[in-house]
């Protein structure tokens, strides 16, 4: 992260957008790795770093296999980190089913590349300590990730 | 445990990460679906998989694994290869199968990841 580029919100907030899009399995998992090198950077603890990796991956790897394209907004603040992740896809159609463990409507070539097994929404959940989802059939699904310090 | 000695004990090739076998080994990790890792991986726990694609890269760069060794004699492609090196990720091969290889370490003391 070069200093002269950290856009600086109103509040003090360190704040990032990061484009990610569907089906690019090639770049999958870059997002969070860049997000993780960030709070790295800026001196987050390990173990809170490796939270927020997770979760943003799993949320990376969900707009990868699911959407057409989606962007991660990272926010960073003394107290916590955000994440918000929008896309435009075929969204969710029950939120509730989609939560537990072992359920999932990944394809075989999801399954190939070590995905859909029913952890991604609980793992992101496991690894938060605030998680809301939003989605539209049809439409796209929004998911607000917050990880305290 | 040194990853020189897990080395040894699965009769690993080491595809690269040469000047990190010195890395200390405190757990070993079995698995071959990515956010089966995620979900019960710990930090600086060792990853044996059979996923040999750059997703097995990714997850282990997230997740704090410290190397990786790909089992079943399967090899990585030449991407996946120089995105370990990027990442300074040691990455070793061994023909055994995953069960096997397991075993074999933990029968030397190497405990799993048990406990979520």
């Amino acid at each position: 992260m070069r200093r002269g580029q950290t856009p600086m919100t109103e509040e003090g907030a360190f704040r990032r957008n990061f484009e990610v899009l569907g089906e690019d399995f090639y770049n999958a998992g870059r997002v969070s790795t860049e997000i993780k090198e960030i709070l790295q950077q800026v001196g987050v603890a390990a173990t809170t770093v490796r939270r927020v990796a997770i979760a943003a991956y799993e949320a990376e790897m969900n707009v990868v296999m699911y959407a057409r394209r989606g962007t991660v907004c990272l926010e960073l603040t003394p107290e916590l980190v955000h994440l918000l992740v929008r896309d435009e896809g075929p969204g969710i159609e029950d939120i509730e089913l989609a939560m537990q463990e072992g359920y999932s409507t990944a394809t075989e070539r999801m399954r190939e590349m070590g995905f859909g097994a029913g952890m991604g929404l609980p793992n992101i959940q496991k690894n938060s300590d605030r998680l809301v989802i939003h989605s539209t059939a049809g439409v796209g699904t929004e998911v607000e990730i917050e990880v305290r310090f | 445990m040194k990853l020189e000695e897990v080395k040894r004990i699965l009769e690993c090739e080491v595809i690269t990460g040469h000047d990190r076998l010195d890395t200390e080994i405190k757990m070993v990790c079995g698995c071959d679906l990515m956010s089966d890792v995620l979900a019960f991986i710990k930090a600086d726990a060792l990853l044996l998989t059979g996923l040999v694609n750059r997703q097995a890269i990714r997850t282990a760069g997230v997740a704090d694994v410290p190397a990786v060794v790909f089992v079943r004699g399967k090899r990585p492609d030449e991407e996946t290869v120089a995105l370990a090196e990027e990442k300074g990720l040691p990455i070793l091969v061994t023909n055994l199968l995953l069960y096997e290889a397991c075993g074999r370490l933990y029968s030397q003391g190497v405990p799993g990841c048990e406990g979520r």
